[in-house]
């Protein structure tokens, strides 16, 4: 017996199925890997709407634009520092004696084409990738959503930001023109100052004495290789603890502890999320054409005994720049040691302090809390006083040592005296924080006594009374426009004031407590 | 018309009616919307093109960026709004289920890990420690050879240069400074003779050669013959983090370092009078010889450049 298999075109379409080819693919892919359930239940996972989780985002696309362009420049790059003669379309330089370094980096920017492009692009796209992350770590921070179950995620998030910072020193001093050489020298002299060991890490990490002979060629490979591949498994681990543990969310309504609202991931988030990867790569684009950036050939070669005035490095560095200009010159000597805590204290105990208790603070706040719930619900700023104060005092302090690195250029702008404009610098970066967070502390304490604070609108009653006063009052509330963010929430346990009673209560209007 | 999304109550995706409200587009009139994408893609899509255009006949690099960035812009915006207005309003809830195992699942991994393994490890223990002390073995041996090898050990590296008794400065073009070369009140970078040109001469010997009078000068007590005819040597590696201290402010008879600046008083063997460098500027002791050069005495008497712990 045989079967007779129907030789049209439409029992063949009916063999296929009724998804036709993509059916067809489907089951094959299925047969091999077992998609069909995994994938259906991805197409309907839930994003949460919300402009601040986009911050994540732009840090991620621009992640990506900085590897693609990266990747352009590893083919003309040449990262050695045997010097040679530069002859090429950059005329000022002509016949100058430089390194293959630096003479690679202006041919690529001059002689290849779309390549001054790629480089300016890399450059800006690396400035963004460390600015959104530093704003989308504050976002995570002051609504609390590094707390249970994210503390890992908060720490794999602080080790990306690190190697970012690392990452983004590594690839500025790849070009050894005179601005960046002059940070490698600053970075060498600030691992000698490490007590104990910090001369053999100098020696071991330069090939001997600065400048040594292997700098460019190794921070090449670190800054291509090894540190974008610990990155790139960072990255990967944070995506799907993100992925896992599911996105956090604003207390609205019909939001709880145990679901998400928003928009599956596809079509409405894909479509979002890629519109983004490709704004962010637009915007980048734009800034590599109209604006310049890091002009290597301007400032020219790298000479140890060169140097160019106004010396500043990346945004990024500034605060350390900043402290290492106003620190005092403490240095100890004792016991026939050295330790010059002028260079110490201000470069390596202090950014060691600040990342150290940013690690920590998932931790040291569930303990000073007491609070081993679970959150998926986010915080508003202004319910956590004490953290969000904590948070805005270190970013007054991060912000005033910022401007500490251009202690020259004030007193230049201002035609003030350096001294004075070093003092004010030393007291304003000790007493900022102290300013900030009793400010701080009190707005949120204010927001949380105004009714509705935090809430978009809430309908107020004017009341006229005898005498001829008008009085403000918040509306009665009916049971069916109650605010939504409270009603289907756990209350947070430790609100610290409940919310002031209107303040005039008048007879016989019908107020409904909340 | 976000408000929409705000104001709904959330439903489940799955199962819906074609016709839920929660499955039509956030936008009140879906078809005007439609028509300002779609001039956004048509733009964006001109200018990608552009794009490929600009990179074929070499226009200037400002052009390739410019359509690039301008047509992916485009497209991005469009993109981000078809999302926003044209696909399922929303909003839409899914269940959070806790990852957390049920307390007999736990307590089954943990009785898994400590009798099975526990049982392996105590009834053999003469293997695990073997086993350990050779793994930890191969990890110290492994690591250190592999940092040594990265480089060599400081030793005195960094406690002299290459200044010697009798050694000629000469400027970056290799030509000795004899002693009428400089006016009183200018400043010129030194080397010892023949390493003008290496990067040990360039990051370790440089030297400023001020002058400051026209007679013998002395900065500070014990230095009376280091200053011949008002000439003064002092290592341009800043005692802070190193930067060569580059700027003379001649009436102020200042150093600066440009990095921090860090000011150092030339008359006075250079102790620092602003900023963060906590030591002066070592002093390199010379003398004129019989033809006018100016020659080293000897060695700096002390390391140059930013302080590390062995200096004592
Ligand atoms: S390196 Fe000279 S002041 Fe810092």
């Amino acid at each position: 017996m045989s079967i007779t298999v129907p030789n049209t075109k439409r029992a063949k379409q009916a063999a296929k199925g009724p998804y036709g080819h993509l059916g067809t693919v489907l089951n094959e892919l299925d047969d091999r890997l077992g998609v069909a359930e995994g994938g259906r239940s991805f197409m309907d996972k839930i994003f949460p709407d919300h402009w601040s989780f986009m911050l994540g985002e732009i840090a991620l696309y621009s992640f990506v634009v900085i590897m693609v362009t990266g990747v352009f420049l590893t083919l003309y790059y040449i990262p050695s520092q045997a010097l040679v003669t530069y002859h090429g379309s950059y005329l000022p330089l002509d016949g100058m004696r430089v390194t293959e370094a630096f003479a690679s980096t202006v041919n690529l920017s001059f002689a290849v084409r779309a390549g001054l492009l790629m480089r300016q692009m890399h450059h800006w796209s690396c400035d963004i990738f460390i600015g959104s992350m530093v704003v989308h770590m504050a976002r995570v921070f002051f609504t609390g959503a590094f707390r249970k179950p994210r503390e890992l995620n908060w720490s794999i998030g602080l080790t990306l930001l690190t190697l970012a910072i690392v990452n983004g020193f590594l690839g500025y001093s790849l070009p050894d023109d005179l601005v960046s050489g002059t940070g490698i020298r600053i970075a060498y002299s600030i691992v000698l100052s490490i007590p104990l060991v910090g001369t053999y890490l100098g020696f071991f990490a330069f090939g001997g004495n600065f400048p040594g002979t292997s700098v460019i060629p190794r921070f090449f490979i670190m800054h291509v290789l090894i540190v974008p591949g610990i990155m790139l498994g960072l990255v990967g681990a944070h995506m799907f603890l993100l992925y896992r543990q599911k996105h956090t969310q604003f207390p609205g309504e019909g939001r709880t502890e145990k679901n998400v609202v928003g928009s599956p991931m596809f079509p409405v988030f894909m479509a979002k999320t890629t519109g983004f990867l490709l704004l962010v790569t637009g915007v980048t684009a734009l800034l590599g054409a109209f604006a310049q950036i890091n002009p290597i050939w301007q400032f020219g070669p790298y000479e140890a005994s060169r140097i160019s005035y106004a010396v500043q490095p990346d945004w990024y560095m500034a605060f350390l720049d900043g402290m290492l200009r106003i620190f005092p010159a403490w240095s100890f000597h004792s016991f026939g040691y050295t330790i010059p805590f002028e260079v110490t204290i201000p470069a390596v105990i202090f950014p060691g302090l600040l990342f150290g208790v940013a690690y920590a603070w998932p931790t040291l706040e569930r303990l000073f809390t007491k609070d081993n719930e679970m959150h998926n619900l986010l915080d508003r700023p202004s319910n956590r006083p004490k953290r969000t104060a904590a948070g805005a005092a270190v970013l007054a302090m991060l912000s005033t040592l910022f401007l500490a690195s251009s202690t020259d250029v004030i007193a230049n702008f201002f035609h003030i005296s350096l001294t004075t404009v070093l003092w004010s610098m030393r007291v304003l970066v000790l007493v900022s924080p102290f300013v900030a967070y009793p400010i701080t502390y009190k707005i949120c304490k204010e927001m949380q006594g105004i009714k509705g604070g935090g809430k978009r609108k809430t309908p107020n009653v004017v009341t006229r009374t005898e005498e001829g006063e008008y009085l403000a009052s918040s509306a009665p509330v009916y049971v069916d426009d109650l605010p939504s963010e409270l009603e289907p929430t756990e209350v947070p346990r430790y609100i610290t004031s409940p919310p002031k009673e209107p303040d005039v209560a008048e007879p016989g209007a019908r107020i409904v407590e909340r | 018309m976000s408000d929409v999304h705000e104001s709904r109550t959330p439903v489940t995706l799955s199962g819906l009616p074609e016709d839920d409200p929660h499955l039509q587009p956030a936008a009140n009139d879906p078809r005007q919307v439609e028509r300002v994408i779609a001039v956004t893609f048509a733009l964006g899509l001109l200018l990608v093109a552009g794009f490929g255009a600009c990179y074929w006949i070499a226009a200037p690099p400002w052009t390739l960026g410019a359509t690039m960035g301008g047509g992916l812009t485009l497209l991005g915006v469009g993109l981000v709004a078809w999302g926003k207005y044209l696909m399922p309003a929303g909003p839409f809830v899914e269940e959070r289920h806790s990852h957390a195992s049920s307390p007999e699942a736990r307590d089954a991994l943990a009785a898994a890990i400590v009798q099975r393994g526990g049982s392996v490890v105590k009834r053999r223990k003469l293997l695990g420690g073997l086993l350990t002390g050779g793994l930890g073995i191969f990890g110290i041996v492994a690591i250190f050879p592999l940092l040594r090898s990265l480089g060599p050990l400081p030793k005195g590296t960094l406690f002299h240069t290459d200044w010697r008794k009798g050694t000629y400065a000469v400027d970056s073009t290799g030509r000795r400074v004899q002693v009428g070369d400089l006016a009183v009140g200018s400043i010129v970078t030194v080397y010892p003779e023949g390493l003008e040109n290496s990067d040990r001469g360039q990051a370790v010997d440089q030297t400023v050669l001020v002058r400051i009078s026209n007679e013998n000068f002395t900065t500070q007590k014990g230095r009376e013959t280091w200053g011949p005819m008002g000439y003064l040597a002092y290592s341009k590696v800043c005692t802070h983090l190193g930067c060569p201290v580059g700027l003379y402010e001649q009436e102020l008879q200042l150093l600066v370092c440009p990095c921090h600046q860090s000011m150092f008083n030339v008359t006075n063997g250079a102790i620092p009078q602003f900023g963060p460098a906590p030591r002066p500027l070592p002093q390199l002791p010379l003398y004129v010889d019989a033809s006018g050069y100016i020659r080293a005495q000897a060695d700096y008497n002390q390391p140059v450049g930013p302080g590390f712990w062995e200096r004592g």
